[in-house]
């Protein structure tokens, strides 16, 4: 029935495909951190019970606990179901992942350990805008700009393209973090052109006016440079060693000899060598947004990269997997929306048979 | 093919600087004392001519926290390396060589983890170990979580090596699945597999350096990521400390550089459509 529709095929296979790794991600979310030693509901009842002698009291506060984190059965008023010796019952690891799968689909992440009884989907909620207006239109600007730059190197050659292959060679190299404490300590520290941390002035509350909107503005500089340089230098590497490969090809040749010229060439070449980096850029998604997350780390950025962070001091594991699961599922949405626009762009890819992971 | 490669001034530079960062974690303790326990100073000493990187915030000689760091960061890299090689190669060749519906069923796979963030496995894995987070169970974590970039770069070689017909006779002549891949679809890869060898390294020196500056790193040893992690949450970017952070920088980035140059190299000279 969909033959006559390659391109809604097309979406919808990548859509079934995408929910597929959405349920392994879940899967993963759930049962890493359940791999180790460690067991963080069993470190804060005792914190929690420390204070009270009372062998009562502290199983109270135990149960209430257990509750919270749904460790424990529960009936349909919310009330502890127990066995004959009034124990309550413990949930199974199965039924804890069925439930846990059930809340997160519907966007409830459970409870923060740390910033009890702060709920983790709130702190994501005032994370998440921070990430995505950083992360969303420097990946973008940086790969527009690098391929631009890494198809005019390949045209060129000569002095521009050995001046800008060793450089955005250096900068794809230069790990992400290493920037970043660059630019924080150049600019923020010793010239002190930026401020060197934070998302905005402390003495702000985050809304929308004019003022805080430009004291943001001023703090986005130097973690969006520390983005953009090394997304922009591994792009414009991919897309050089593409267009010496569209060079090659038997269409430019018969386009020079013509003498069609060399900007509409040079759009030809671009058409054809932007697909698959379009490609590598869905798949290298996900590295760039887990050195964008450590950038965000060392300016100290609201984020979620910060957030993880002062989750992992504390221990804080519900933190942890509430904002692992998002950033997965941001990446994978990022993901579905450059395989369509791929599809779109590509008709090559709306007249291929099938869907499949290929 | 290696005399191609040792006229490459780009695979010279990058081999002479690898080369140059394994002697100094080779032979360094032989000549310096490398101590990373004792205090030889205050904290943040700047550097003079008896200690030349001057100490970190304990007050503990940086130039050992940098060959100890050297030490365990190429540690995690070749092991990390290894391990992500070796796992990505089996699931490539295999898939690619028997194609049909085991291929489909493991290029899923692949792309599944391709696109979940591998930092975010590892922060997953890492963060459940409590205690015996050690410098090697580290870096078979980062191996087993980096492997998918090989698997499918192997993937796509070994598919095209199975319609030829060397490959066909060996199956006539009755090679099982086994023989064909590791007698004849192999040896045509090793030059292949080793320039995955060395990304996969590259990549396990950075995911080391990103997880341990994360706080996450291995409790046993001092690592770059981990000198880095440590200044950072010691204030010595605003105590203008640059001693206690720059060397490491440069060190992990000349590495990184080196083995992306030894790669860009190898391509060019095994690829001559690059070359001109």
């Amino acid at each position: 029935m969909l033959a006559n529709y390659p391109t809604l095929r097309h979406i919808l296979g990548r859509a079934g495909w995408y929910f597929i790794t959405f349920l392994v991600a879940v899967t993963i979310n759930f049962f890493l951190p359940r791999l180790g030693d460690a067991n963080p509901i069993d470190t804060i009842i005792a914190r929690a019970s420390a204070g009270s002698a009372d062998a009562v009291a502290q199983k109270k506060i135990a149960e209430s606990y257990l509750k919270e984190f749904r460790l424990i059965q529960l009936d349909d008023q919310g009330e502890i179901i127990r066995d004959a010796t009034g124990n309550p019952i413990k949930t199974g690891l199965a039924e804890q992942f069925a439930s846990y799968l059930v809340m997160s689909l519907k966007g409830d992440l459970g409870t923060s350990i740390l910033q009890y009884p702060k709920k983790v989907s709130e702190i994501i909620k005032d994370a998440l805008p921070w990430t995505l207006t950083l992360q969303l239109p420097t990946i973008i600007f940086g790969w527009i700009v690098g391929n631009l730059l890494g198809a005019l190197a390949a045209y060129k050659r000569g002095v521009f393209d050995r001046v800008l292959y060793p450089a955005a060679l250096l900068a794809s190299a230069v790990p992400a973090f290493c920037v970043g404490i660059l630019l924080v300590y150049v600019f923020g520290i010793r010239l002190e052109w930026f401020p060197a941390v934070g998302g905005y002035d402390d003495s702000m509350v985050p809304n929308l006016s004019w003022e805080f909107i430009s004291s943001a503005s001023y703090y986005y500089v130097l973690p969006f440079l520390s983005i953009f340089l090394i997304v922009l230098g591994g792009q414009a590497i991919g897309m050089r060693s593409m267009c010496i490969y569209e060079l090659g090809t038997d269409y430019v040749k018969y386009a020079k000899l013509l003498g069609i010229r060399e900007t509409k060439i040079l759009l030809y070449m671009f058409r054809n060598a932007m697909l698959p980096q379009l490609t590598g850029l869905a798949l290298a998604l996900g590295a760039m947004v887990g050195g964008a997350l450590i950038t965000e780390m060392i300016f100290s950025y609201p984020g979620l990269g910060m957030a993880v962070l002062t989750a992992i001091q504390g221990n804080d594991y519900s933190v942890i997997t509430g904002c692992t699961l998002l950033v997965t599922v941001t990446v994978l949405i990022a993901n579905f929306s450059v395989d369509i626009l791929v599809g779109l762009l590509d008709p090559r890819i709306r007249a291929a048979q099938g869907g499949g992971g290929k | 093919m290696f005399r191609g490669l040792l006229k490459n001034p780009a695979f010279i530079l990058g081999a002479s600087l690898f080369l140059l960062t394994l002697l100094i974690a080779l032979f360094a303790p032989l000549f310096l004392n490398v101590d990373t326990q004792t205090r030889v100073g205050l904290a943040y000493t700047p550097p003079s001519s008896e200690h030349w990187l001057g100490t970190d915030h304990m007050g503990i000689d940086m130039v050992s926290m940098l060959v100890a760091g050297l030490r365990s960061s190429l540690h995690v890299g070749f092991l990390a390396g290894t391990v992500a090689t070796i796992v990505g190669t089996l699931i490539g060749v295999y898939g690619g060589y028997k194609g049909g519906l085991v291929d489909d069923v493991l290029t899923v796979a692949t792309n599944l983890f391709l696109v979940i963030p591998s930092l975010i496995v590892l922060i997953l894995l890492s963060s459940s170990m409590d205690q015996g987070r050690s410098l090697s169970l580290i870096a078979l974590i980062i191996g087993c979580t980096t492997w998918t970039w090989s698997a499918r770069a192997v993937r796509a070689q070994s598919a095209s090596l199975r319609a030829r017909d060397h490959v066909s006779l060996a199956r006539i002549n009755g090679y099982g699945s086994f023989g064909i891949v590791t007698l004849h679809i192999l040896p045509y890869l090793l030059s292949y597999i080793f320039m995955v060898f060395i990304l996969q390294t590259a990549t396990g020196i950075l995911s080391e350096a990103s997880i341990s500056m994360l706080g996450l790193g291995p409790y046993d040893s001092v690592s770059l990521g981990k000198i880095l992690n440590e200044a950072i949450r010691n204030e010595a970017l605003t105590d203008g400390a640059w001693w206690a952070f720059v060397p490491a920088m440069v060190l992990v980035t000349v590495i990184a550089f080196a083995l992306y140059v030894i790669n860009t190299a190898m391509e060019g000279v095994f690829n001559p459509r690059l070359r001109k």
